[in-house]
């Protein structure tokens, strides 16, 4: 048998810190086999990514190896060493460094410096390996960008990166990793940051490579749907020590650690039952929701949030020496419906207007034409034209819960403080009467009331989104818009924060408004799906008749691009590959929409709406 | 690119329009001007021939006209008593203290101005950027530490007092004579090779004096961006890559904490200006900064004005230098809401 490329053995790395010191990888071994996929799995705060930093030794000066052996067998170029035994900025550690091992990073917007332009950068890379000039180095340059995907590899050259997409971003890293031909490619969550469609695009491309090059890939993630689609072996990491290790076979068919076997559960998938619930690897008790009752309050006889013919552009000035501006429209001409006490999931890739959406229902920007209907039982309003007292009541009756749990909490203020400021602000309770309340809704999220004098930075991410719903619970609101409300947080945690939300509505009779670009986890809490593009609505349907018989080419692309932890369903590549999928104009009839357009939704079956361009629309009628 | 320099050539007009009103009226608050007071002070003393020069004058420069008029005279939109001859004509106007044109009185001392100035600028840059990358790429280390604390007492130090301390010793170890920016016997000489090795040799305690407060601000705050530059991604990226340490540095975290500083040379030429004249006295240096202190205490109008008007103008010009620079180095400005 062949030697493996890597071999790390007893790899243990110590951070020394002002609070002590801390062992991030205890005792770590395993192998990378030559042309072969290893996958890291772990949660946050696993070491997964300690450990790939240890192998290029870009430990930050509060981290150091202390024990323990990084083989690297390079037998195309020089032999076997023990990369833990170099010296950091010695010559040899600077060869291997991007020459035979190369990393990407997961947010290709903050990796490449925004001053450079991405064949400088790339360039670089080369140079710095490679005895050429710069016009050897350019040529190169454009031809890897080339095999990486790029439209215009001259042109691409003079790009800076903040003009690209973030799915070219990654593909310059990839360029960038790949152009000094490396024995070793660590990608530390490449695609966490990147729409489904594009990661799957991203995925094929390292496959691809892989096959042509033979180079090992160590794949970091914590996205147990990639790894069934492209790992050839599984390494499962818990603190910093391996739970379990073996082929994506066993992994998956077989998953004997129990805790690999609790975060297989806590992960949404499509096949789940009506009634299956997640489980979280910790689960969350709470005394008082189950016996909670919803407020008595008179329902709307309609739908409780309405959207009607929503638009909204932006205007944006290009450039900076010029006066020319340009208009986008990030709306176009949106209906929704949100029944009382139900669900309605929000789906799209990044830019597609979501959010925009969420907004102007918020009443956080205007929309240019349309308008936002609330109905809290007596009768629908016009909620860009409520004042004073009725929209004092409106803010009340909807808040929001936002994405980032660690920009959203002011960390100047205690939890008691972050909670009862909206009673403060609503005036709302005498403070003894506040401070009951602030007790209630920390129980109702889990959380110990002895956590009222902390301050957010002691939390963990999924505790912070807990204070961040009991925040929005604290006014009793009709409706939650939730705005990606779990994709910054680990599948875990992910899965108690989706059970919380569910328990919530169950208990208080809340409706949601629930925008995510992920789609099992909406298909795991939404009654009914819209499907959001260009800022078109382009599919919208119950969800079991949305993934059972989803029509829009663009629905269809979005599902078979979510990655399956369940090595039976594999991503097809090969479909993904063709097409562009988010642009209407380039949508196969009848759905096609001409730029300036909005084409009509038409009812293919009860509540199952699909939009079409106008030219089938008039052969319709 | 032409569009937005026209449009910024009107707003910079517009702007020293507005600071040459706000600073004519503001010196002609008091009550009261120079030949006025002068003229009081010759009827107390009986001396009746200066007193029909300083009353001549008075008609020359129309200072008996409204304050309104004599502003638009000044600047050289009204006509006076010499028809159109005003600042945007070229004649800076008469200074009564010195009883010489404006342009004889402050001539050399704007270009010394100038030259002492450039000198802190460089002496600044030089001294903080070394020390400052040194402190940030080994923070909390000794030197570290050891760079803070210069750096704060060289910001606790009043700068008057560091020059006189620096003039004594200079002149007892170096024997380098004390104050002016050469030696007397050069005044008034036509400048030549030992004139101005004798300015070069003068240059070294102004500069110092001047300098050290600057430094000190710049060495804290080019090590605190440099701390945030060296904790983002694309740093670990160029390591990653490869690179070695010091080039890693300076082509991308050192290039990205620079943007500050580009962005503040607007504000840090007339601070130089305005903030050295404490210095400049206790030294005597012959720059504008003694200068405009008398002129305004004795209400010399015209003199006081056009310093006032040469340091806006400085202003405005040092802000359009940094914009362009700013433009030119950093792609995301150049093309801002591009995409």
């Amino acid at each position: 048998m062949e030697a493996p490329l890597l071999s790390v053995r007893q790899l243990t790395v110590d951070f020394s810190t002002d609070a002590g010191n801390f062992r991030a990888v205890d005792g770590l071994s395993f192998e990378i086999p030559q042309g072969k996929t290893v996958a890291l799995v772990g949660e946050s705060g696993s070491g997964k990514s300690v450990t790939a930093q240890a192998i290029l030794q870009i430990l930050s000066k509060k981290a150091a190896i202390t024990n323990g052996s990084i083989l690297f067998n390079d037998t195309s170029n020089g032999g076997s060493v023990d990369i833990a035994a170099l010296q950091h900025e010695g010559e040899a550690m600077h060869s291997l460094r991007g020459g035979r091992i190369a990393m990407i990073f997961q947010e290709p917007m903050t990796s490449l410096s925004p001053l450079h332009t991405i064949g400088d950068q790339i360039s670089e890379a080369l140079m710095i390996h490679a005895d050429v000039d710069q016009a050897t180095a350019n040529q190169r340059t454009m031809d890897v960008l080339n095999r990486v995907g790029f439209p215009d590899p001259k042109r691409a050259l003079k790009t800076y990166p903040f003009e690209l997409s973030g799915g070219l971003r990654q593909r310059a890293m990839i360029a960038m990793a790949l152009i000094t031909r490396p024995a070793l490619l660590i990608a530390d969550e490449p695609t966490t940051a990147l729409d489904v469609t594009t990661q799957a695009q991203i995925l094929d491309l390292i496959k691809e490579l892989q096959t042509e090059t033979g180079m090992s890939v160590l794949l970091i993630t914590h996205d147990l749907g990639v790894v069934a689609n492209v790992a050839d072996e599984v390494v499962v990491m818990y603190r910093g020590q391996i739970m379990e290790a073996g082929s994506r076979e066993d992994i998956f068919r077989n998953a004997q650690h129990p805790y690999l076997q609790a975060l297989m559960r806590a992960v949404p998938r499509f096949a789940m039952g009506e009634d299956e619930r997640l489980t979280p690897i910790r689960e969350v008790k709470s005394s008082s929701l189950p016996a909670a009752d919803a407020p008595r309050r008179v329902q709307p006889a309609g739908p409780i949030l309405k959207a009607e013919h929503l638009t909204k552009s932006f205007t944006l000035r290009s450039g900076w020496f010029s006066g020319r501006s340009r208009e986008i429209r990030a709306v176009s001409e949106v209906d929704l419906a949100l029944p009382a006490g139900k669900t309605l999931g929000l789906v799209g890739e990044s830019g597609c207007g979501k959010t925009t959406v969420s907004k102007m229902i918020m009443r956080a920007i205007t929309p240019n034409s349309g308008r936002v209907l609330f109905d809290d039982g007596t009768g629908p309003k016009d909620v860009h034209k409520l004042e004073g007292e009725a929209l004092t009541a409106y803010r009340r009756s909807v808040q929001f819960i936002f994405q980032d749990p660690f920009s959203s909490l002011n960390p100047r203020m205690t939890v008691y403080e972050l909670l009862t400021e909206p009673l403060r602000i609503h005036d709302i309770g005498t403070s003894d009467e506040r401070f009951e309340r602030v007790k209630q809704l920390l129980d109702m999220v889990g959380l110990d009331q002895r956590v009222l004098r902390r301050y957010p930075h002691s939390f963990s991410g999924g505790q912070r989104q807990r204070l961040g719903i009991a925040r929005a619970l604290a006014l009793e609101p009709r409706v939650l818009l939730c705005d990606e409300p779990v994709s910054a947080l680990d599948v875990s945690v992910q899965a108690q924060v989706l059970n919380l939300l569910k328990d919530l509505q169950s208990a208080l009779g809340l409706s949601y408004l629930f925008v995510s670009h992920n789609l099992a986890v909406v298909d795991y809490i939404a009654d009914t799906i819209a499907v959001m593009c260009r800022g078109y609505i382009v599919e919208e349907a119950p969800k079991s008749s949305l993934f059972r018989n989803p029509v829009h080419p663009y629905t269809q692309a979005l599902l078979a691009a979510v990655p399956d932890p369940d090595i039976n369903r594999p991503l097809d590549f090969g479909k993904l590959r063709t097409g562009r999928f988010s642009q209407p104009s380039e949508w196969p009839e009848p759905f096609r929409i001409e730029p300036g357009e909005f084409g009509v939704m038409k009812e293919i079956e009860p509540g199952h709406k699909v939009r079409l361009g106008r030219l089938t629309a008039r052969e319709a009628a | 690119m032409i569009r937005f320099l026209l449009r910024r050539t009107v707003t910079m007009a517009v702007t020293l329009l507005i600071i040459s009103a706000l600073v004519f009226f503001i010196i002609k608050l008091p009550p009261g001007d120079f030949l006025t007071n002068q003229i009081a002070e010759l009827r107390a003393q009986g001396e009746s021939a200066s007193i029909a020069k300083a009353e001549f004058l008075i008609k020359q420069y129309g200072l008996d006209k409204p304050v309104w008029q004599q502003y638009l005279v000044w600047i050289g939109i009204m006509p006076g008593p010499n028809g159109f001859s005003g600042l945007l004509q070229g004649d800076w106007g008469w200074s009564f203290e010195y009883d010489k044109p404006v342009v004889d009185v402050v001539g050399d001392a704007l270009w010394l101005t100038l030259l002492v100035n450039f000198a802190v600028v460089i002496f600044i840059h030089v001294i903080a950027i070394p020390i400052a990358i040194y402190s940030a790429t080994r923070q909390y280390s000794i030197g570290d530490y050891l760079a803070t604390f210069i750096g704060y007492i060289g910001l606790a130090t009043p700068s008057f007092l560091l020059a006189l301390i620096l003039l004594y010793y200079m002149n007892r170890w170096f024997g380098i004579s004390i104050g002016g920016l050469y030696d007397a016997q050069y005044a008034g000489e036509p400048w030549s090779w030992p004139k101005i090795q004798s300015l070069l040799s003068h240059l070294v305690v102004p500069t110092v004096v001047i300098g050290l407060g600057g430094t000190a601000a710049m060495i804290r705050r080019m090590r605190a961006n440099l701390l945030d530059e060296l904790g983002k991604q694309y740093y670990v990226t160029a390591k990653a890559k490869g690179l070695g340490p010091t080039k890693a540095l300076l082509k991308y975290p050192f290039r990205m904490s620079l943007n500050p500083f580009i962005a503040d040379i607007g504000n840090l030429l007339p601070h130089l200006v305005s903030g050295s004249v404490l210095v400049s006295l206790v030294l005597s240096l012959p720059t504008v900064g003694p200068i405009l202190l008398s002129a305004l205490k004795s209400q010399d109008q015209f003199l006081a004005g056009f310093i006032l008007m040469f340091v806006a103008i400085l202003t405005v010009v040092g802000m359009l230098v940094s914009d362009l620079l700013l433009a030119s180095l950093d792609p995301r400005i150049r093309m801002g809401g591009a995409r």
